[in-house]
């Protein structure tokens, strides 16, 4: 039992560390570049992309969990695993591979952002 | 003597003689809560969009600065107004609550001097006897056009500024009383080549310092002949950039120069660079600096809002960011 919570609480940390990792790289680039939130955003997922293309980003994955698949460069992985899958069906699944691994993240965001909005109303920030 | 270099001279004194200001909940903390007419709680106004809520806001402190000045609207001859939204739409939606004609302006968040410089000039002409300038900015419609909407909850970096939730105006008129406009500097656009949109300070310092040493060659005055340099919204960082470029050029402003943006916020460090927007001139001048020069605290001021005159497209295209300042000597 003890040591089944200390697996638990290890992967946890794990996670937090890694996700923490990606999101303070990204602070660190709000804070020093003019690079526009935007901007970010599609460079951590291209990033994604290439990693997993060169086989860097699996071991992070195992490693991290959650950690390396919620931030966006996750999703870039997803991308760039289902499109590796596709292609050992052929050229036209190594297109749709892609979107076909995304598809339930990219429906459930949709669904999601969609409820969030009727639910709840956008306020001025405070900071 | 009417003009000279590019300063024109108001031999007819023209005068603010009333002023209103209504600003939001993180504004009303600052140095102008005491002093604005209306302070918002909720940014939102009661209205159901932002775009609606900025232009309340600038209604309502032009309905207001007729109102103290003793007026009815059928005094009014005409309102001079502008903002920071497409088309400038708060100030055309706001102006169709009045029954004066409207010419709108736009400077970007050098609104307010452009159109008190412009009212001063009809005033002093006589085409006009009494006039509302007025000029405002709300930080979540400036954020949506601009930057990202509050939505997609992007992270703002450190040295990005606030745009002010907050309006601004006054009544200029040909009546001998209130504050005197004696002059005005009409600003050249200024463009030093920076492209940040997030670094506006140092893109408008140059636009603020050709103005400002303009105006005291054509004036033939210094610093020292002034109780206070009022600029808009250049922040911590283009402020020591606007001292370095007026140092260079052998004025020293350091004593007397304080920007808007600097000042209207409670704690500096909180809110990155200050603040920024037309309504930031227009809400401190409108309030804390025409009352401080009420009571004789300031007797003469030169306030040289500046702007940005980017769009959305031409920052994403990859354009450098031109600037502008307009100034008003004003004096009791």
């Amino acid at each position: 039992m003890g040591s089944e919570m200390l697996e638990i609480a290890l992967q946890f940390l794990k996670a937090f560390a890694v996700g923490g990792g990606i999101c303070l790289l990204a602070q660190i680039i709000i804070n020093f570049t003019d690079l526009t939130a935007g901007k970010i955003l599609v460079y951590f997922m291209l990033a994604g992309v290439v990693l997993t293309a060169v086989g860097v980003y699996q071991p992070l994955v195992d490693f991290g969990g959650a950690g390396a698949t919620v931030p966006i460069s996750g999703f870039g992985y997803l991308l760039a695993q289902g499109a590796i899958k596709g292609a050992e069906k052929g050229f036209f699944s190594a297109i749709t591979g892609s979107l076909t691994a995304a598809s339930a993240g990219v429906t459930a965001a949709v669904v999601f952002a969609f409820i969030m909005a009727l639910i709840f109303k956008s306020r001025t920030k405070r900071n | 003597m009417n003009k000279k270099g590019n300063t024109v001279f108001f031999k007819n004194a023209p005068c603010v003689t009333s002023f209103a200001a209504v600003c939001g909940s993180k504004e009303s903390a600052g140095i102008i809560g005491g002093y604005a007419d209306i302070t918002l709680q909720d940014d939102m106004y009661g209205e159901s969009t932002y775009e609606k809520a900025e232009c309340k806001m600038l209604s309502t402190a032009i309905s207001i600065a007729i109102e103290k000045g003793g007026y009815t609207e059928s005094d009014i001859d005409l309102l001079l107004s502008g903002d920071l939204l497409n088309q400038i739409i708060s100030a055309s939606f706001a102006a169709r609550d009045f029954n004066f004609p409207f010419l709108g302006v736009y400077s970007a968040c050098s609104t307010m001097s452009e159109s008190m410089l412009l009212g001063a000039m009809m005033v002093n002409a006589g085409y006009v006897q009494k006039i509302v300038a007025a000029t405002g900015s709300h930080f979540a419609s400036a954020e949506r056009q601009y930057r990202y909407p509050l939505e997609l909850g992007c992270t703002r970096p450190p040295q990005s500024q606030w745009t002010v939730t907050g309006a601004g105006g006054c009544v200029i008129s040909n009546e001998k009383r209130g504050i005197k406009i004696v002059n005005g500097t009409m600003g050249k656009v200024c463009d030093y080549g920076v492209t940040d949109v997030n670094n506006m300070g140092a893109a408008m310092a140059p636009a603020a310092a050709d103005t400002i040493m303009q105006h005291f060659k054509d004036t033939d005055t210094c610093a020292d002949d002034y109780d206070l340099i009022l600029t808009g919204d250049l922040g911590a960082l283009g402020s020591r950039i606007l001292k370095d470029l007026t140092w260079e050029k052998g004025y020293d402003i350091s004593e007397k120069h304080v920007d808007c943006g600097e000042i209207i916020y409670k704690v500096i460090e909180k809110e990155f660079q200050g603040g920024s927007g037309a309504g930031c001139s227009a809400t401190v001048l409108n309030s804390y600096v025409f009352t401080k020069m009420q009571s004789g605290a300031y007797r003469r001021v030169l306030f040289a809002a500046t702007g940005a005159l980017l769009s959305t497209v031409s920052s994403g295209q990859g354009e450098s960011i031109p600037c502008i300042s307009h100034a008003v000597q004003l004096e009791v």
